[in-house]
């Protein structure tokens, strides 16, 4: 899958392009990103990269196991580890404690961002599944937002698995893919990117490149 | 709102342009492109709506054209937009003049400020 970034979102805003349209963007800041660990195959069985983001100010706040990680590689602590699964070369080329560069991202490039979504709670079906709810006039009555049937009678005798019902909705790991890059802020490690990204303010989200969109 | 982002967001203001208020006779120039070709159209009316800060700034123009009232909204930091002249301001009492919709002719007129 490759190297990527990890990073914070900071927010929604719009820009103007060169035709003087309005873009939609979320400002990303993604660094400064260090390699915490090396994983490769001889030893652990596989190769992987281990980036860490976001340094604790209180240090205090760090277990010893972590504080022990960290100090191997004399980095910090971390508050956002993520593991990304590498190839060969890159196992080669990246050393450990070294910075991993926002430059690997251009303007134009796409990329694919995970987060973790905002929480709705308990949902009813029409806002977790987009269920149309009942009619709300001609002699309905409590039943406004329900879901319909969930099955029929002796045959088959049961409710079928997979029904769509309500439930705890939200505050799981979505990836949204294919969003293109309009701005890299090498200085700053500001990254800012077109269309909307999971999770709230100052949610925690992993910037790979496309898996799916070449530039 | 994040600082950053504000910052982010002061980067793609535009100075260069009048300080408008609620109920100013303005004139907006807008860039028009036709196929290469590009030309400058002005709207002229009195302005009922200002909203958002920073470069998500609009205005909301009125003006009643052959008897059917138009509006338009304008984003204020556009690049699109060319130049604004402020041609009279007037004395008005609230932030937001929907009701010179429901106006018509000298009704619809609002109090020349002077100073």
């Amino acid at each position: 899958m490759g190297l990527g970034l990890l990073g914070k979102k900071l927010g929604m805003t719009q820009v103007f392009d060169e035709h003087g349209n309005i873009v939609p963007v979320t400002v990303i800041k993604a660094g400064p990103n260090f390699i915490i660990q090396k994983k490769t195959k001889t030893k652990e069985g596989y190769n992987s990269l281990q980036v860490g983001f976001d340094e604790i100010k209180k240090v205090t706040r760090v277990n010893k196991p972590l504080t022990g990680h960290f100090k191997k590689v004399n980095i910090a602590p971390m508050r956002f580890l993520t593991e990304f699964m590498v190839g060969d070369e890159d196992i080669d080329v990246n050393e450990v404690a070294s910075e991993v560069s926002i430059g690997m991202f251009a303007p134009g490039d796409f990329v694919d961002v995970t987060g973790i979504s905002k929480g709705k709670g308990f949902a009813g079906v029409v806002k977790r599944y987009g269920f149309k709810g009942a009619p709300a006039s001609r002699g309905t009555h409590e039943f406004f937002r329900h879901g319909g049937s969930i099955g029929a009678h002796t045959f088959p005798g049961r409710t079928m698995k997979g029904r769509k019902m309500p439930g705890h909705m939200g505050a799981q790991k979505v990836t949204v893919q294919n969003l293109k890059i309009v701005d890299v802020r090498g200085d700053t490690n500001i990254l800012i990117i077109e269309g909307a990204i999971p999770g709230p303010t100052d949610g925690y989200v992993i910037i790979r490149k496309a898996v799916k969109k070449q530039k | 709102m994040n600082e950053i982002v504000d910052l982010i967001e002061k980067e793609h203001m535009r100075l260069d342009l009048p300080e408008i208020s609620i109920g100013d006779n303005v004139r907006i120039y807008t860039k028009i492109f036709e196929g290469d070709k590009e030309r400058i159209q002005g709207f002229e009316g009195v302005v009922i709506k200002k909203r958002g800060g920073n470069t998500r700034a609009t205005v909301t123009v009125r003006k009643v054209s052959h008897g059917v009232g138009i509006e338009k909204t304008f984003p204020l930091h556009s690049p699109l937009i060319d130049r604004i002249e402020i041609l009279s301001k007037s004395k008005v009492r609230r932030a937001k003049l929907y009701y010179l919709r429901k106006l018509k002719g000298k009704a619809a007129k609002l109090k020349e400020k002077r100073d």
